[in-house]
């Protein structure tokens, strides 16, 4: 079932919310700059009512150090466009997943020099599988590329290595 | 709304001041008493690993390994500061309150996460119970009838998944690897052994929570059938012998809890109320 909780981009649909959940869109993940919230999928919800303004985002790990920061550069950036009572708050659930991040995004990662997340994150009883397919080198686009360290710089990325380019390169995990 | 924005240009914004802590489970759910007691043996068991783990930075094998124990901690410590958060509200104490005000008889934690790090084998060992027993706990705790206990869970499980492969990796290569590291990687699993028992302990709470909570004893297949296969690739027996007692759910804990706390608690408890 398709609900609006589950949808990659859950831009509202009403004039006011959507022109404030297009300056919250804007905000850039503070480590991997060339992502916005939007791009990522970490942006769930803005909602403009007469109490003040109101954004949902998800974390993409739960211990992800970044969301601080997200946080109050939304809460900045809808400060400088005048809203008043902003409020950002942090959901769960749905748990987020890289399934969410946007085609734009994930071209632009690569652009960045950071693989994109291969394949999808799926569910089956016992819990989640990874579809894993071959990642391909940023630079390269060679496919003859392998694992150096599952964790990398940050909890969303693997450190790999190139063998026909031999540059060492981040891939976003799926998740 | 558009007007009161144009008439004051600059706006003026009103963040809530509740720490980010306050806000990471869902809308105003408040847990039963049971119900705190629960996520509190959940919490405290990951926060006590994540703070064993934290040891590592700087001191693993190799710097790849510096940082994906680090990662597996933060991991864990954001599903510490979730449950705690949640099992704090009820008495009104905040994540910090039951991190850093409470005493070794009030904390929750399973024995199996209050061991020393040991050798790096000794850490992988008990990261390879843990995480397969984590797996399986929050696989199943996703289909809570709470719903602030199963949307941690769905976020976890997809975290501790990838802890579990990280472990099956360094079993997999310390087993097969010279016979120094073969011999630690057996030392390892037998020393952290006994400490698998308590964690299929049904403790009274149990019965009180049906539906809610996953209870322990049913986890038993499942862990051991994802472990076994893999002690069974790396040629690695199952071990056998003394059991320990456990009691970690009741307060009774190992005498590693108490160093570990104090180190976890020193900085808070001397400067009160200090924000870093
Ligand atoms: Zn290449």
């Amino acid at each position: 079932m398709v609900t609006v909780a589950s949808l990659a981009r859950p831009r509202p649909s009403d004039p006011a919310s959507q022109r404030a959940w297009d300056i919250a869109a804007e905000v850039c993940d503070p480590e991997v700059p060339v992502l916005t919230i939007e791009d990522l999928g970490v942006l769930r919800s803005v909602a403009v009512t007469a109490d003040g303004t109101h954004v949902i985002l998800t974390p993409t790990y739960s211990g992800c150090p970044a969301m601080e920061a997200m946080r109050d550069d939304v809460t900045s950036a809808l400060a400088g466009a005048g809203y008043q009572n902003v409020t950002v708050e942090l959901v769960l659930s749905p748990a987020w997943t890289t399934d969410w991040m946007s085609d734009e995004g994930k071209a632009k990662l690569v652009g960045y020099g950071i693989a994109a997340p291969t394949g999808h994150s799926g569910v089956r009883p016992t819990g989640t599988v990874r579809l894993q397919l071959a990642v391909k080198c940023p630079r390269c686009s060679s496919l003859n590329t392998r694992e150096l360290a599952r964790f990398g710089s940050t909890s969303c990325k693997a450190l790999y290595e190139c063998r026909d380019c031999l540059e060492p390169f981040d891939y976003f995990k799926v998740l | 709304m558009s007007d009161t924005i144009e008439q004051d240009g600059h706006g003026h914004v009103d963040v809530d001041t509740v720490q980010l802590s306050a806000e990471l489970v869902e809308a105003a759910s408040v847990a039963s008493h049971d119900v705190a007691e629960y996520a509190l043996w959940l919490g405290d068991d990951s926060l006590v690993l994540a703070q064993n783990l934290g040891w590592w930075i700087s001191r693993a094998p190799e710097l790849e390994e510096d940082i994906a124990l680090g990662n597996i901690a933060l991991d864990l410590i954001g599903h510490a500061r979730s449950l705690l958060h949640y099992a704090g509200a009820e008495s009104g104490r905040t994540e910090d309150d039951l991190a850093y005000w409470r005493d070794e008889p009030q904390w929750r934690s399973a024995h199996l996460f209050e061991q020393p790090n040991g050798d790096f084998a000794h850490t992988i060992a008990r990261q390879f119970i843990a995480a397969h027993y984590l797996f399986e706990l929050y696989s199943t705790l996703m289909e809570s009838t709470d719903a602030t206990l199963a949307a941690i869970a769905a976020k976890a499980v997809k975290e501790v998944d990838y802890h579990r492969d990280h472990s099956i990796q360094w079993v997999l290569r310390l087993a097969q690897g010279t016979e120094e590291s073969r011999r630690r990687m057996i030392t390892g699993l037998s020393d952290l052994w006994p400490f698998v028992e308590e964690l299929f302990v049904d403790e009274p709470l149990i019965d009180r929570l049906e539906g809610v909570a996953v209870r322990p004893s049913s986890l038993r297949a499942a862990v051991e059938g994802a472990m076994f296969p893999v002690l069974a690739e790396a040629e690695l027996e199952v071990p056998r012998g003394f059991i320990s007692s456990g009691g970690g759910r009741r307060g009774d804990h190992s005498e590693n809890l108490g160093p570990l706390l104090a180190e976890l608690q020193v900085l808070a408890r001397a400067h009160p109320g200090a924000k870093w």
